[in-house]
């Protein structure tokens, strides 16, 4: 295997859990609901995912309790948001706080016996490759030699985004980020069709979480999820709010990191600290670039009422 | 009396309906009946609830006391109309007077959006397909693929009317449909409400210009500070009658032309062009004069560079050849901070989006000319006490219709928005020594007749104290009565500078459409 199928065979696999957050964000935020808490809904789902693989030695089982954790952590979100009109950046925010936090105490009960969970080595998801197409010269490779959560990842992308520009409730969701005065008054509705996509966001979320710990580094480490919710959400911008979009940015975090991995396993003399930094510097940059092309961006911009509570008897 | 086939077909009666905000009675106990088949005007001064009234009755806001009954089987049977959504299943669409449409969608996805009977699995090209085919059938030729944003305000508007057609309405609300149309729009418009009530349906049509109440409509209600004070059949009524009831007394004449001499030259343009967003040439080489006392009108359909021209004049566009003067001094490429404190101000077209900031109060909104100097500024503090007193004042000098100075500007009425605005930019110009230059765009657009008096009344005292007027209008016999002279804009150039002496509206329609005068 060539260094560049290697890296990009590793950039799939890191890029996964990513794609998962930054399309549950995409979703959220298509709805208008802003939701700061995808770093703590990811270590949270990682946190619970591999508790529960461990204990029912079911790695399906662990995915299926991340993704209800997930969901019910961006519920609170909704609520305080939508329900209750607290400004979405605090609530975000406190959700991430808290998260990790419970997640880190999760991590020291949730062993066996109410121990720790470090260090346990428990179910995971590993390679399988698919018939016929894994043997493919270097796409086999780079594609189709991965696990079951990769595999759901590229049904997943395509259906999200047939979804959203194809279908009806496609178009409710896109129109209530945009203008929720418009779309109620067409008889929409928007504080159910706001719950039900922040929710499924959060499952997103607690899905990527998922892959981290049963797959990608499986098991249970302090600050798995290494900020990657973040940079989830710098994804969505860098996506436009397109799913599609997404895995390309969330492929080019994966592959930089793949690099920078591969750079200290040679040996390099650069320093640790700052090769471990590019990953999320070049994501950064990548912003700065994207958002200086302003006119671009008024084009395909943020839903137009991202972050905005809806009052149906309030003047906007 | 008592003879049932001369009874008209009611299909919709509003009794008793109440609506209150915070601080305001909005709706006091109005009855209303619309029949099947006609058009009815909804009259009545800014704030006097039209809005208001139309939209409780669209299922946006819940009315606190009243019953609103619909026809069926020939019967009037109250219904509580739950939500938007309920509306229109019984068969009420509504047309706001701010478009509610997705900028970024397209006009097919605009009006199928939130219908039950559009398939799952979307076939945008047959859905638009049927959505021109109604636009046609009712005078009204959209382009269902386009996206909204690259629309004008007319075409949106056919896709609202559209939204709510293709829906199946059978009474159509039509907020302020005409405020924001040409003339001509405004014609094409009245066609298509008449072929609507052909065919049985009903329209509510609420407007400020009376002229066009007294051409479209079959009988009219005037609302007065939320009640009903008349429902009368247009044929029985005149437009002096209309604007009396409206706001409770007579109007008097229109402001005297200029008496005194011309001042000296306050705004010089000399060929000055500029480009717009998409990088095309918005106006080409103008050049302009405009005198202390004077008001200097600008005539054109809208979106032949009348906005660039507010644009670049206030700085808040660049310009690509030419030069700007302000009282002799070369003010090309100034910042909009620096246009400012060179005396000029500008009361823009788009109130919400330039004017005022929706979600701060009027006390804030009034205050944001003066805000930096004292006696507003207390080095870098505000002394707020000193701000309420000033928007006290100026609610009260400028007859802004608001609970008080702590309302958010945004729930104000669209009229009263725009007093306000005025009574800042107007303000603010009275401290440029020898006069400012006032730029204004579509002043008194969306006003009812009484706001449009003190509005022009307003302007005409500040070219009086020697300011210059850049009257920006789509109003032909405003410009007429109140210009000095008018420069006719067509694609971003000026067609032609003339005195509303020596011109008459036929030329002026003639320049406006392009054509050069000799
Ligand atoms: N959502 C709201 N919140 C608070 N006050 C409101 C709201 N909507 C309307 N009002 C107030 O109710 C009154 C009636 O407003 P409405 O918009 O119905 O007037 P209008 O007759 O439509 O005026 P215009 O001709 O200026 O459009 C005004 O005093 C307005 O400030
Ligand atoms: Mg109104």
């Amino acid at each position: 295997m060539d260094l560049v199928t290697s890296i990009l065979s590793i950039a799939v696999f890191a890029g996964t859990s990513l794609v998962f957050a930054t399309v549950g964000e995409i979703i959220a935020e298509r709805a208008g609901i802003l939701n700061l808490g995808l770093e703590g809904m990811m270590i949270m789902g990682a946190v619970t995912a591999f508790a529960t693989a461990y204990a029912t030695d079911n790695a399906y089982l662990g995915v299926l309790v991340a993704m209800i954790v997930g969901g019910l952590m961006a519920l609170i979100h909704a609520i305080a948001t939508i329900s209750l009109r607290a400004d979405q950046v605090v609530a975000g925010l406190a959700l991430t706080i808290g998260g990790t936090g419970l997640a880190s105490f999760l991590g020291q009960e949730l062993g066996p016996g109410g121990g720790p969970l470090v260090g346990l080595i428990g179910p995971k998801f590993v390679e399988v490759p698919i018939p016929g197409m894994s043997s493919i010269p270097v796409i086999g490779e780079i594609l189709f030699n991965k696990d079951q959560l990769v595999y759901a990842m590229y049904l997943i992308v395509p259906l999200v985004w047939w979804f959203l520009y194809k279908t009806r409730p496609g178009l409710h969701l896109r129109a209530v980020g945009e203008n929720p005065q418009a779309t109620d008054a067409l008889g929409v509705n928007v504080f159910r069709l706001r719950y039900l996509y922040t929710v499924i966001g959060g499952m997103f979320a607690g899905l990527g979480g998922a892959h981290l710990s049963l797959a990608y580094t499986p098991g249970w480490t302090e600050n798995l999820t290494g900020g990657r919710g973040w940079i989830a959400i710098a994804l969505v911008i860098f996506a436009t709010w397109n799913p599609a979009r997404a895995v390309v940015g969330a492929l080019l975090f994966g592959g930089v990191n793949a690099i920078q991995f591969r750079l200290q396993a040679e040996g390099t003399t650069i320093s640790a600290n700052l090769l471990n930094m590019t990953p999320y510097l070049l994501t950064v940059i990548v912003l700065v670039a994207v958002t200086y092309f302003e006119a671009f961006r008024k084009k395909v911009g943020a839903p137009a009422a991202l972050g905005i509570p809806y009052n149906r008897e309030e003047r906007v | 009396m008592t003879d049932v086939t001369t009874i008209p077909d009611v299909a919709v009666q509003l009794a008793g309906v109440t609506k209150r905000f915070p601080g305001v009675l909005a709706n006091d106990s109005v009855d209303l009946d619309v029949r099947r088949g006609e058009i009815h005007a909804l009259l009545g001064e800014n704030g006097a609830g039209k809005s208001t009234l139309m939209s409780v009755l669209c299922g946006l806001y819940r009315p606190d006391e009243g019953t609103i009954s619909l026809a069926s089987d020939g019967r009037l049977k109250p219904v509580d109309i739950r939500s938007p959504r309920h509306a229109i299943e019984l068969g009420i669409g509504m047309v706001h007077q701010h478009f509610k449409l997705v900028r970024s969608l397209s006009v097919t996805e605009n009006v199928i959006i939130g219908m039950d009977g559009v398939p799952l699995r979307l076939d945008v090209d047959k859905l638009g397909a049927e959505i021109a085919e109604i636009g046609l059938r009712y005078h009204m030729p959209v382009e269902p693929g386009a996206t909204i944003w690259q629309l004008s305000v007319g075409e949106q508007q056919r896709v609202e009317i559209l939204k709510v057609l293709y829906r199946g309405a059978d009474v159509l609300i039509l907020d302020e449909p005409t405020a924001v149309l040409t003339p001509k729009e405004s014609q094409d418009l009245g066609r298509t409400l008449r072929t609507m009530v052909a065919e049985g349906k009903s329209i509510i049509f609420i407007s400020h210009k009376l002229d066009e109440v007294m051409s479209f409509a079959d009988r009219v209600t005037v609302l007065r500070q939320g009640r009903n004070v008349a429902t009368l059949d247009v044929s029985a009524t005149s437009k002096g009658e209309l604007a009396k009831l409206m706001v409770g007394r007579e109007l008097s004449a229109p402001p005297a032309r200029r008496a005194g001499e011309l001042g000296t030259t306050l705004l010089e343009l000399k060929g000055v062009s500029t480009l717009n967003d998409r990088g095309l040439p918005a106006l080409r080489e103008i050049s302009l004069t405009l005198g202390g006392g004077e008001i200097l009108g600008i005539a054109g359909v809208a979106g032949n560079g009348q906005r660039f021209l507010a644009e670049v004049v206030t700085g808040l566009r660049p310009t690509t050849g030419g030069a700007i003067e302000v009282r002799g001094k070369d003010r090309t490429g100034a910042s909009p901070r620096e246009m400012i404190s060179a005396g000029v101000v500008h009361v823009p077209s788009d109130r919400l989006g330039m004017g005022l900031a929706g979600n701060l109060s009027l006390a804030d909104n009034l205050a944001m000319r003066s805000y930096r100097r004292p006696p507003l500024a207390k080095g870098i503090f505000l002394d707020r006490r000193k701000m309420v007193v000033e928007a006290n004042g100026l609610i009260e000098r400028f007859n802004v219709m608001t609970p008080g100075p702590a309302t958010p500007a945004r729930s104000l009425s669209g009229g009263n928005q725009q007093k306000a605005i005025l009574a800042r930019e107007i303000t603010a110009g009275h401290e440029a020594a020898g006069g400012a230059v006032i730029v204004a765009a579509y002043p008194t657009r969306g006003l009812d007749v009484g706001a449009i008096e003190s509005v022009r009344a307003r302007l005409a005292e500040e070219r009086d104290r020697g300011s210059g007027v850049l009257l920006i209008s789509e109003d032909l016999d405003e410009l007429m009565a109140m210009a000095d002279r008018i420069a006719v804009f067509h694609g971003g150039e000026v067609m032609g500078i003339v005195a509303p002496s020596e011109t008459s509206i036929e030329e002026l329609g003639l320049l406006m459409a392009g054509e050069r005068r000799t």
